[in-house]
């Protein structure tokens, strides 16, 4: 057997392509040295340093382009599509760092290793987001998977915390080892993992019927179902969005959906329109389920990140349904709506952030009340994120949410869509409590005072609400750069 | 001046919101600055409305020719779906126009009694109006319906913060019904979106004048069940908003709890948009379904004017009458565009631009005595004429004006509204001929019990009507009368525009 020859040509193109996710892997591990030499009044260094890695990550991003550079021999690849979704990971990391520089003090995660784990798990987001072999997929979604399950339960001393975080963890591993056994029976049948390639097969008509490899795509499909917490695959998420600490509850409703949208736009993409007589049905009912159980559960909360929690599964199934309606259309719906989620979600989270005093109990209802007058910009601000998330117009979430149910009807998906429209009517209702509660409730006599935000927090909450307001009235270019990441993809 | 030519539109639409921002830039504690700020900010666009109003050619008709649109305004916006900013005026808009500018304005002045937080309250109003005459202004369904969602929170939150004992009930309940409407509406613009095509470039359209082209709909679209499907989703949204029996519940609740000036703005204003919507959008895009249609329209419209006039018959709290007569007036309108004839149509439109007036009337005189007393039980009054002669006077003219009192505008419309139905549905005419036996019935009745008989002794020092009172009254009661005597400024206004749209209707496809 010959070795095989170094190429060192393909090597350095290969980590070219991967340049974002190396400098967000080395700002990890420079956040895990500087841990060990920095005294305890200095570990806030490790979040500016944090912070910097993470738009030094963008900046390479920006600078690869937005052209196709293959990596490993095609294991990897960066495209218009990875761009897309590289940025608005990285857009999310970088908010939620910066949240964390109040949120740290306050809360007692002022940690080299809670930085080094947000920072890993982003790395793995990124390579799920422009990984081309289900390997890739894979790797990167336990990448990014292992430091989640850690962050949410980083407060080693809450019940809630560790209770969210065993679930999780269990859950998440179960659904590894579906995803996996799903790749291997793909494999069996198609004698590749390459995405492009099964798709080509795909294609011709080879794999079509093929009983092996219709098991294997199921069972990938639960495994994602798992990720982006699809009914029924979706009983981890409220416990572990409850128990986690907010900051990583808003990263997780943030990035985590999105890198794992991004993997299954790919697959679903690329290889279901040769099967989409079968695979559409599937998707339909776990869109329908997702987003009706989801708004009508978080119907009946009261607190504020178990309610979100609820309205993150409803979302996942708004962006099911653009996935269901597929081609450009459904694509690019589903890219613009990943993107203003991360804004509007993060954005949510922040505001809450600051008015909770406590874990648990600071995040019902009922303690907002008064807020909206004492506190008029974070009122203003929590009601913008709330109203966006309602799918109200001007906001960035009505856009999102009318390209989904548009590209919807225009597949022929209509029933689809007036589920879509009904559930999201629906979801109004919980979204205005808070806002009801912050404005028109009687205001108890202690109003918790909402901690001062730093500058930095400050600055990531109004960049999320200028972006949802931006979104919302001048969406033209986003939806632009939307659409030809998709059509990068399908070219 | 070429600038503000060229963008009238546009300036009477986002003048009021920018002031909203330049209101939230003013340090706390400095209310009165607020105040003239806002009332600045509304008084401009009414300026500029009295310059539309002059500019205006009415021998021209618009609603679906675009070459006949007025004062235009044509953007792309969104370009990959082909969503446009497409702002004009024709008949149809411009009586809507000249009212929610006016109405704003005095509303702002009538909310100068607001102590309560007086800056969100005067931004959230100023985003209100913007939203008000951008629907009124639209001629895009995309940007109709963003215009029509941006009205509905600072409306909710008016309510809901400013409101009385049981503003939290009145303001969700006002809000669902108004969004359960707006999604019955949001699932037909995606319908209509994917069923045309626009003529110029092959691409899908929200352009309204492009749906009103029959050529441009699809097969799917021109099924007559599919049509009649669609219609009735617009219908029911629009009637939600009328509100037209059976979906009218909600209104008595907003009023009730709503500030007075919301309550102008509400039934001055917004329920004009129901019916506004069905002339823009739903009549001249399915007129085969308005002409099938009809007679259930004109049995509905009667079933408002009766019923609401009886339930106005049987409230205890005056401003809780008040609303149901507006359910009532409404009716006519419905009754006068069922008709399909141009006197109708004109009655109709005229009603809307009329009732406008005389309500916005009884809701700021309603406000007056409900300042004053602080409370609004028509039995808790008494003799109040002998105390408060000039508040008296105004509200026996407004009430007059209310039940229809020839020389007064609300005569003029109802008469019309009469003429042009009768012909077409005799029956249902003569029940709503009858049903203003009741309107006036009630209006009496509540006037003799709060001003005439032995005088309550606990009212006997009631403050008179004050000069910013009279000054948010006056205007109103000028215009009603003028046009009462005088009614051709307004008819020709509107005439050429509705006439074209009966037109367009009865025209078979």
């Amino acid at each position: 057997m010959t070795p095989i020859a170094m190429d060192t040509g393909a090597l350095v193109r290969g980590l070219y392509c991967i340049l974002p996710e190396m400098v967000v892997i080395g700002t990890a591990i420079l956040v895990l040295l500087a841990d060990l030499l920095l005294p305890e009044e200095g570990k806030k260094r490790l979040c500016h340093l944090s912070v910097a890695g993470v738009a030094a990550a963008i900046l390479s991003a920006l600078w690869l382009g937005p052209g196709k550079i293959e990596g490993f021999s095609g294991m990897i690849v960066h495209d218009g599509m990875g761009l897309f979704f590289t940025l608005t990971i990285l857009a999310a990391a970088l908010l939620t760092l910066m949240m964390a520089t109040g949120y740290s003090e306050w809360e007692g995660t002022q940690k080299g290793e809670f930085y080094a784990l947000i920072l890993l798990s982003t790395s793995g987001m990124l390579f799920m987001a422009e990984g081309t072999d289900l390997m890739t997929v894979f790797l990167g979604l336990e990448t990014l998977s292992i430091p989640i399950y850690c962050l949410v339960g980083f407060h080693r001393g809450r019940m809630r915390s560790l209770e969210g975080a065993m679930k999780y963890f269990l859950l998440g591993a179960f659904s590894s080892g579906f995803f996996l056994y799903g790749i291997a029976l793909m494999y069996a049948a198609a004698g590749t993992t390459r995405i492009p390639v099964i798709a080509s097969m795909m294609r011709d008509a080879r794999l079509y019927g093929n009983p092996v490899f219709l098991a294997g795509i199921g069972l990938l499909l639960v495994g994602f179902a798992f990720k982006v917490s699809l009914v029924p695959f979706h009983m981890w998420t409220p416990d572990a969005y409850e128990g986690a600490p907010t900051l990583v509850t808003a990263f997780m409703g943030a990035a985590v959906k999105a890198a794992a949208f991004a993997a299954l736009l790919r697959v679903v993409l690329l290889t279901f329109p040769a099967i989409l007589p079968a695979m559409s049905g599937v998707l339909w009912v776990l869109a329908a389920l997702t987003m009706t159980v989801g708004n009508f559960s978080a119907l009946l909360q009261n607190n504020m990140k178990r309610m979100l929690a609820y309205s993150s599964i409803a979302h996942a199934g708004y962006i099911l349904v653009g996935l269901t309606a597929g081609g450009v259309a459904g694509g690019q719906a589903v890219l613009f709506y990943v993107l203003v989620y991360a804004f509007m979600n993060l954005g949510a989270f922040g505001v809450i952030m600051l008015v909770a005093q406590r874990e648990d109990d600071g995040y019902d209802i009922d303690n907002f009340a008064g807020i909206g007058f004492r506190y008029p910009v974070l009122g203003g601000l929590l009601s913008l994120f709330l109203v966006s998330l309602a799918g109200i117009p001007p906001t960035a979430g009505f856009v999102g949410k009318f390209y989904l149910f548009g590209a919807a009807v225009r597949s022929g998906y209509v029933g689809l869509a007036v589920l879509g429209v009904l559930n999201s009517a629906v979801s109004v209702y919980y979204y205005l409590r808070p806002v009801v509660s912050m404005y028109m409730a009687p205001a108890p006599e202690g109003i918790p005072v909402p901690r001062p935000p730093r500058s930095a927090f400050s600055f990531a909450l109004c960049a999320s609400a200028a972006a949802v307001l931006l979104l919302g009235v001048m969406p033209a270019s986003a939806l632009e750069f939307a659409e030809r990441s998709v059509l990068s993809l399908l070219m | 001046m070429g600038f503000i030519d060229n963008h009238i539109l546009s300036l009477m639409t986002f003048l009021p919101v920018l002031g909203a921002a330049a209101i939230l830039c003013v340090p706390r504690g400095k209310d009165d600055v607020i105040r003239w700020i806002a009332a600045a900010a509304s008084f401009l666009p009414l300026v500029l409305s009295v310059k539309l109003l002059y500019a205006f050619d009415r021998s021209v008709a618009g609603v679906n020719v675009a070459g006949q649109f007025q004062f235009v305004e044509h953007y792309s916006w969104i370009p990959s779906i082909n969503v446009e900013y497409f702002l004009g005026a024709d008949g149809i808009s411009m009586p809507m126009l000249i009212l929610t500018a006016l109405l704003s304005f005095l509303a702002v002045i009538g909310s100068f009694g607001i102590e309560k937080k007086v800056k969100g309250y005067m931004a959230l109003f100023l985003l209100l109006e913007t939203g008000m005459m951008g629907v009124f202004a639209s001629l895009d369904f995309f940007l109709f319906y963003v215009f029509w969602e941006v009205m509905l929170l600072p409306m909710y939150f008016l309510i809901g913060i400013w409101g009385g004992p049981r503003k939290e009930y009145a303001a969700i309940k006002f809000f669902l019904y108004t969004l359960a409407g707006s999604v019955l509406m949001l699932l037909v613009l995606l319908a209509l979106y994917f069923n045309t095509t626009n003529p110029e470039t092959g691409g899908h359209t929200f352009n309204l004048l492009h749906y009103m082209a029959q050529s441009t709909h699809n097969g799917w679209l021109k099924g007559f069940d599919v049509r009649i499907l669609l219609f009735l989703g617009l219908f029911i949204g629009f009637a939600i908003k009328v509100p037209l029996f059976p979906f009218h519940t909600w209104l008595p609740d907003a009023h009730v709890e709503a500030p007075t000036a919301i309550s102008v703005i509400l039934a001055g204003v917004l329920l004009k948009m129901g019916t506004y919507g069905l002339m823009r959008i739903s009549f001249p895009i399915f007129p085969d379904v308005t002409r099938w249609f009809a007679v259930p329209m004109a049995v509905i419209g009667v079933i408002n004017i009766v019923y609401g006039a009886l339930c106005a018959m049987a409230q205890s709290d005056l401003k809780k009458m008040v609303a149901y007569s507006s359910v009532s007036h409404m009716g006519f309108v419905m009754l006068g565009m069922a008709a399909l004839t141009p006197t109708g149509m004109v009655g109709g439109a005229m009603q809307m631009f009329s009732h406008g007036l005389i309500t916005a009337m009884l809701f700021f005189l309603v406000g007056v005595v409900y300042d004053r007393a602080h409370h609004r039980q028509i039995d808790g009054f008494g003799g109040l004429g002998a105390v408060v002669p000039v508040y008296t006077a105004f509200v026996s003219f407004a009430f007059f004006a209310s039940l229809g009192l020839p020389g007064l505008s609300g005569f003029i419309a109802e008469q019309m509204v009469f003429l042009g139905s009768f012909d077409v549905f005799r029956t249902i005419v003569v029940i709503a001929a009858l049903g203003i036996i009741f309107v006036a019935a009630f209006h009496l009745w509540a006037l003799q019990r709060v001003f005439l008989g032995p005088l309550n002794p606990k009212y006997a020092a009631l403050e008179e009507i004050n000069a910013r009172e009279v000054f948010c009254l006056a205007p109103l009661g000028i215009i009603v009368m003028y046009i009462g005597v005088w009614p051709m400024p307004v008819i020709s206004l509107m005439n050429s525009s509705l006439v074209h749209l009966v037109d367009l209707v009865k025209a078979v496809i």
